[in-house]
């Protein structure tokens, strides 16, 4: 009876594990394959059933002509997502410590409606904010720019980071600021030293999420940049001709995706080892 | 002489309060649950603000001092320690913001460690300890700051009862050598009250009732409401009245007045009694409404033609619910109470009395 739990249990796992692996060796190896090699029926192991080239990849660091250099695209890509996220990680920490810890009231909206406010900004559809957000970009002259897009980015990512911060910070008990004051901390200094360094866990969630989110990002890359500013995501699409170029697209999908995959290794690690800050008693 | 001043209105929770703290004393201040005593204690470190009055600490006007400012330190009743740190950085960290010098802050720091006993976990973070020692911390790193005010709202109170009686005695001991400092502990038992403290401070509903030498308040507290607080389990009150020389308990028991009231003019009184002045005896009767066992006594809840009393019976014993017992006063223990709650006479104390 155990062994059938367990054949089932472990068959279980692997059948999942290669439904979601499976896309990324596919992209793998049609990445290394020429023209002719996707189109003439499918083939899986290189070397054995086709010859492996560097085709799809060189097209990558190409500029021009033939190819789409991916490089500068990926490097802007790099930039505005890091600085959004650390924008907004920070306006959005001081934020949430705001609503958590004060209470405010003007009229009849209390903190749970200000709160409310910032997260229904991720409620609406992104494209309602296209044509705001052109004309804003158009009149400031930062359109198709990075301090622009950073700019975009900070207002779509801010509310992700609030939010985050915001459940975080009601776990971490009010006596500790107020023991930290009596310490002699300003309350400045009490959330510097405090309940910063015992939400670790909660900035490293928050900025985790602005860094996907930002990463990812098409719609807003694609309607505010034109020539001069080219994200990752436009850029992968821009791939595309007449004749679809699956290598070079599974290359840049492998090379899109990994930072994040990357970066979720090392956060899982992180995470799970135990640094989690424990709860007072 | 340092002395500490509080004159203050208008906090929320806590009436007009006017006290006088004196340097080198522990005062002990006994109320109920919402009887304002962490209120006062939260306005003097500065965390809720009087609208009016003054808190003066030897000549220096307080109210105008933000909380990281006031230079008091205090212990809270859920163990709070900061979780990023070890033993040693909670203890040091007032004095590094106090700008104390790193290896005089450490020196000071390791020296109120051993005082509590906990040299030997320097180094562990606080959710590694268990609650008595986790409280140690907090009471280590109020100690090390030396303050002129050292305030512990219930300390104890979320602790077992057998750590409680240990932390107590060390209480005792650690108190000793704070020459300089005013210490001001709250609790709601009456026992932790009287054996700690100086002075005891009686409060309840926001205002205080009562201010003395504790085992003076408590042989003679000044209103039955100070009497209910100041005694575990509750004294007991009875109507009843004296005439012509016989003190009446509810026109259903009578006896010759006792020599401490016999100077009392006729009229009716509440009288008060300690469950500890009932026992078994046949006086009067009365059913048992429960039992309960406590430590190696018996507290009986009875109810008879009196009204209904607490008696303290020593010894664990059964009864059933709903028994028939016959009970015995200590006649030269009655305290007098005028009808609206006033002490008139208490008893007289003989030595040994007292608890």
């Amino acid at each position: 009876m155990r062994t059938l739990y367990l054949t089932f249990k472990y068959g279980a796992i692997l059948l999942w594990s290669s439904f979601v692996a499976l896309p990324f060796l596919w992209a793998l190896t049609t990445s290394f394959k020429t023209a002719n090699g996707v189109t003439g029926g499918a083939t899986y192991i290189p070397w054995l059933q086709y010859k492996p080239s560097l085709e799809g990849w060189k097209v990558l660091v190409r500029s021009g002509g033939q190819g789409i250099d991916i490089v500068q695209p990926y490097i802007s890509s790099i930039i505005v997502t890091l600085s959004a996220s650390i924008i907004s990680m920070a306006l959005g920490t001081l934020a949430a410590y705001g609503l958590a810890r004060f209470t405010y009231k003007v009229g009849f909206v209390k903190n749970s409606d200000i709160t409310f406010f910032f997260i229904s900004q991720r409620i609406m559809p992104p494209i309602v904010l296209s044509i705001p957000f052109f004309l804003m970009l158009q009149f400031l002259g930062l359109l198709d720019s990075i301090p622009g897009l950073i700019l975009v980015y900070v207002a779509l990512l801010l509310p992700i980071a609030t939010w985050v911060m915001v459940d975080f910070f009601s776990n971490v008990p009010k006596e500790m600021d107020e023991m930290a004051m009596i310490d002699g901390c300003t309350p400045v200094g009490a959330f510097l030293r405090v309940v910063l360094p015992n939400s670790i866990p909660g900035i490293v969630v928050g900025g985790l999420f602005c860094i996907i989110f930002g990463w990812n990002d098409f719609f807003f890359a694609f309607t505010l940049t034109f020539t001069k500013t080219q994200l990752l995501p436009v850029a992968v699409v821009a791939l595309n001709s007449s004749v679809t170029p699956w290598w070079s697209l599974s290359a840049s999908a492998l090379v899109s995706v990994a930072p994040l995959v990357i970066i979720a290794f090392v956060v899982e690690r992180f995470l799970s080892s135990g640094n989690l800050a424990g709860a007072i008693r | 002489m340092k002395n500490f001043d509080i004159r203050i209105g208008g906090v929320p929770h806590l009436d007009d309060v006017s006290l006088e703290f004196k340097r080198g004393k522990l005062y002990t201040i006994l109320g109920r649950t919402l009887s304002g005593k962490t209120t006062l204690l939260r306005t003097i470190a500065g965390l809720d603000t009087p609208q009016k009055g003054e808190l003066t600490l030897h000549k220096k006007e307080f109210l105008s001092l933000p909380v990281w400012k006031r230079g008091v330190a205090m212990v809270y009743q859920q163990f709070i320690n900061y979780p990023h740190l070890n033993v040693l950085a909670n203890v040091t960290f007032p004095l590094k913001r106090a700008h104390v010098p790193k290896s005089e802050a450490k020196k000071r720091a390791r020296e109120v460690l051993a005082k509590v006993g906990l040299s030997q976990l320097e180094k562990r973070r606080p959710r590694s300890l268990s609650g008595g020692q986790q409280q140690r911390v907090a009471l280590a790193r109020a100690l090390a700051k030396q303050s002129d005010i050292l305030l512990l709202d219930e300390p104890l109170v979320n602790l077992d009862y057998k750590l409680r009686e240990q932390l107590r005695e060390e209480f005792l001991n650690i108190f000793q050598g704070q020459d300089d400092a005013i210490v001001i502990y709250t609790t709601t038992e009456p026992g932790e009250a009287i054996q700690l403290g100086h002075e005891l401070i009686v409060m309840d509903e926001g205002a205080v009732i009562q201010q003395g030498n504790p085992l003076e308040v408590f042989n003679s507290p000044s209103t039955i409401r100070c009497a209910e607080i100041i005694n575990d389990p509750p004294m007991n009150i009875l109507q009843g009245s004296i005439g012509g020389g016989d003190l009446n308990l509810r026109g259903k028991v009578t006896f010759p007045a006792p020599n401490h009231l016999k100077g009392l003019s006729d009229g009716p009184y509440l009288f008060g009694l300690q469950a500890a002045d009932l026992y078994i005896g046949s006086d009067i009767t009365g059913k048992v409404e429960l039992s309960e066992i406590s430590g190696s006594q018996t507290i009986l809840h009875m109810r008879g033609g009196i009204g209904s009393f607490i008696v303290y019976e020593a010894g664990v014993h059964h009864h059933s619910i709903g028994s028939t017992i016959e009970i015995e006063i200590d006649k030269n223990r009655i305290y007098a109470f005028s009808v609206d709650g006033e002490l008139i006479c208490p008893p007289t104390i003989t030595s040994g009395q007292g608890r």
